[in-house]
């Protein structure tokens, strides 16, 4: 085959694996700031629980996460297709890689500033809102930029359930015509594309948050 | 007489193993100013963070305006403040920190108004208009709209008066505020104290390392050591004839630097 | 309802299957390991030379090693090398590409490691006009090597969380070995959680050592002989 027929069925496959990356992103960042903040502020028998997500999640592998909640959940009656199961494992995995950050950049913010806000006599939840959240998120986002590449990374996992993302889509091409040369090598300049592409998103969102805290003074 | 505003009853406070104060006492009248002076890791620091209940104590007890501070009276008996107490209590103090604390995410104006707002439910146009007032005070109306890292030093530390100014508290506590700045904008942050203290509307618990302005200022010195008093009095007294070989030596060590 | 039941009989069937697979997953990461510390040494090193003709293609190749899905690169050594006529065999290709993954991510570590050692000591070294190769071997790494350390046990424990993608190429760790189990007996409730669980107890293990290791290093380095 032509590279000018390969690339369009690729093309689909990556189209896949975007789809499965911006749903799962946002389940991602919304686990890693409640298990984050969970485990950080709430009483005791909260924390605790989100704890062992994170905990859980962080210490097994991602593939073994997917493939249980794909394979295993069915015994508990709850059948999931393919993508929601793909969604949610690559979630719940990078949520608990997310709420570690959360947790560092919170306490990362200085003793001083928590002071300050005790004295003007806040209460927690503002104390939490108003001042130590709002310095700790451009903290977060370099961070956050790698942890969504390593999620875009690990749609790639989605192919070994059966999923047409674009890994599937370079394997089942590559056993149809042995092409694998061309064809693996496409791929994999699709997926650094995609990446570079990633990573200047956030780049440029940390220059664009960081003008403002730039005169706010967070970063010297 | 009346009873003191400020009052510390056999207070204990351990790091660790380490005991900073024992059987402490202390007090402090309405509308008195006091300054504290006293080599570092005497306890100087540590007994304005109990005030403002930055740091709890380990025994004894702390009335403001007669009420127990890190204690409710149950019954007749004291027990550990809750959250809700201690909120209560943190409204009649304010505190100006050595490092200033401003937030850096939020303009001078911003630092002043986020609390009356958010804290005493106070409206938007009320908090800036008296925010600017605060800054005019402070001397830095033109300053309103800039974030702390586009102040100087002395610039921020004024700001960190006026925030502290905007609760209103009747108690204001003053911990080192001119020690992180450089030597030449020490003094237009003092002259706001200055001028403050003019009004004696406050009762004042100020932490110096600036003998010259602890004397000018205090109604009554007090000179800390290894977490005693060791010696109190009128400026004058302690400053010109004290009494303990100690403080001789810390203010000759003063002079001479 | 949801009723759990857990088979033990069959429980006790596959665990033995599961714990020689687990020497497998072991053997590839500790091997994998070795090849990327290797790897990571020598791209770091690279990194830093002053020619552009070398540091700028290392740092593009890192950056591509880095971004793409290892799983592909898994696929890319296990079908493409044989078109060079070179047939690796599963446990080869595994090796190979978390070696060469996870070398990538290490010569970001090693790099900042030495970038973190203060300048004044490459000029101390330079004053007693010691040469490069014993700058870097007395000096400078013993030094560095208390920053990289916890980094790269834990990059080493993230290889170890990915060894279950080499099923793909039917290398026989535990996670393939599960999935066989599962589809003969038609159950896969037992296999699958024996390896989830067995993965999270190695991790722990190995991340208690790390943090061990990290604690016990002495703050000034030691000597690398």
């Amino acid at each position: 085959m032509e590279l000018s027929e390969l690339t369009p069925i690729l093309l689909q496959g990556a189209w896949i694996t975007l789809k499965i990356l911006c749903l799962s992103l946002p389940v991602a960042g919304a686990l890693a700031f409640i298990a984050g903040l969970t485990r950080l502020f709430a009483p005791t028998p909260l924390r605790q629980m989100a704890r062992v997500y994170i905990e859980f999640f962080r210490g097994t592998s991602a593939l073994i996460q997917l493939y249980w909640i794909y394979f295993v959940l069915p015994f508990f009656g709850l059948n999931l297709d393919a993508m929601t199961a793909s969604v949610i494992a690559l979630g719940l995995n990078i949520g608990a890689y997310g709420a570690e950050v959360v947790r560092g950049s919170v306490l990362a913010v200085p003793k001083g500033q928590y002071e300050a806000a005790v004295a003007l006599n806040f209460t927690p939840w503002s104390r939490l809102w108003r001042i130590i959240l709002p310095q700790s998120l451009i903290n977060m986002i370099p961070p956050f930029g790698n942890l969504a590449i390593e999620l875009m990374k690990a749609t790639s996992l989605v192919s070994l359930i059966t999923i047409g993302d674009l890994t599937y889509k370079a394997k089942t091409l590559a056993d149809a015509t042995l092409q694998v040369g061309e064809i693996f090598g496409l791929v994999l300049l699709i997926y650094f594309v995609m990446a570079q592409a990633m990573a200047f998103l956030f780049r440029w969102l940390e220059a664009r948050l960081g003008r403002g805290l730039d005169r706010g003074g967070l970063r010297s | 007489m009346t009873s003191p505003i400020i009052e510390f009853q056999n207070v204990k406070k351990q790091f660790g193993e380490l005991a900073l104060f024992e059987n402490f006492n202390f007090s402090v009248e309405e509308g008195e100013i006091v300054s504290i002076i006293g080599s570092s890791g005497s306890g100087k620091s540590t007994l304005l963070r109990i005030l403002m209940t930055l740091e709890d104590i380990d025994g004894g007890v702390v009335r403001v305006k007669g009420e127990p501070l890190w204690h409710m009276s149950k019954g007749d008996r004291l027990v550990p403040a809750d959250k809700k107490h201690l909120r209560k209590m943190r409204n009649h103090m304010g505190m100006v920190f050595q490092h200033f604390n401003l937030f850096p995410h939020m303009t001078a104006r911003r630092n002043i108004t986020e609390a009356p707002m958010r804290v005493k439910g106070k409206s938007r146009q009320e908090a800036e208009r008296e925010a600017m007032d605060l800054l005019a005070l402070v001397g830095l109306q033109d300053k309103a709209d800039s974030y702390p890292a586009q102040l100087s030093g002395g610039q921020k530390q004024r700001v960190g008066i006026a925030r502290a100014l905007a609760m209103r508290p009747e108690i204001l506590l003053l911990d080192e505020i001119t020690s992180a700045l450089d030597p030449e904008l020490v003094d237009e942050v003092l002259d706001v104290i200055r001028n403050l203290a003019k009004e004696h509307s406050f009762t004042m618990l100020l932490v110096t390392h600036e003998m010259y302005f602890a004397r000018e200022i205090s109604d009554r010195v007090c000179f800390f050591d290894q977490g005693r008093i060791l010696e109190e009095g009128p400026p004058d007294k302690i400053f010109v004839a004290p009494e303990k070989e100690r403080t001789q030596a810390f203010l000759n060590a003063f002079i001479s630097a | 309802m949801i009723e759990l039941d857990w088979d033990w009989d069959f429980t006790w069937e596959v665990l033995p299957d599961l714990l020689n697979a687990a020497q497998i997953t072991l053997l590839a990461t500790l091997l994998g390991s070795l090849l990327a510390i290797g790897v990571g040494l020598a791209l770091s090193l690279l990194r830093r030379s002053p020619s552009r003709w070398i540091s700028w293609p290392v740092y593009w190749v890192v950056e591509f090693v880095r971004s793409t899905p290892l799983l592909v690169q898994i696929f890319f050594l296990y079908y493409v090398m044989p078109e060079f006529g070179v047939s690796l065999s599963p446990m080869t290709t595994g090796v190979l590409a978390l070696g060469a993954h996870y070398g990538a991510y290490l010569s970001e570590v090693f790099r900042s490691g030495i970038d973190g050692v203060e300048k004044g000591q490459w000029e101390a070294a330079r004053a007693l006009n010691l040469s490069q190769f014993i700058t870097y071997r007395d000096i400078v790494l013993p030094q560095a090597l208390r920053a990289m350390i916890p980094a790269t046990g834990n990059y080493i424990i993230a290889m170890f969380k990915e060894t279950p993608q080499l099923s793909a190429i039917t290398l026989l760790e535990m996670l393939q070995t599960a999935k066989i189990l599962g589809s003969e007996n038609f159950r896969y409730l037992e296999p699958f959680t024996l390896v989830g669980l067995l993965y999270l107890a190695f991790s722990i293990v190995a991340a208690l050592g790390v943090h061990q290791i990290e604690r016990r290093f002495p703050k000034e380095g030691f000597s690398l002989r």
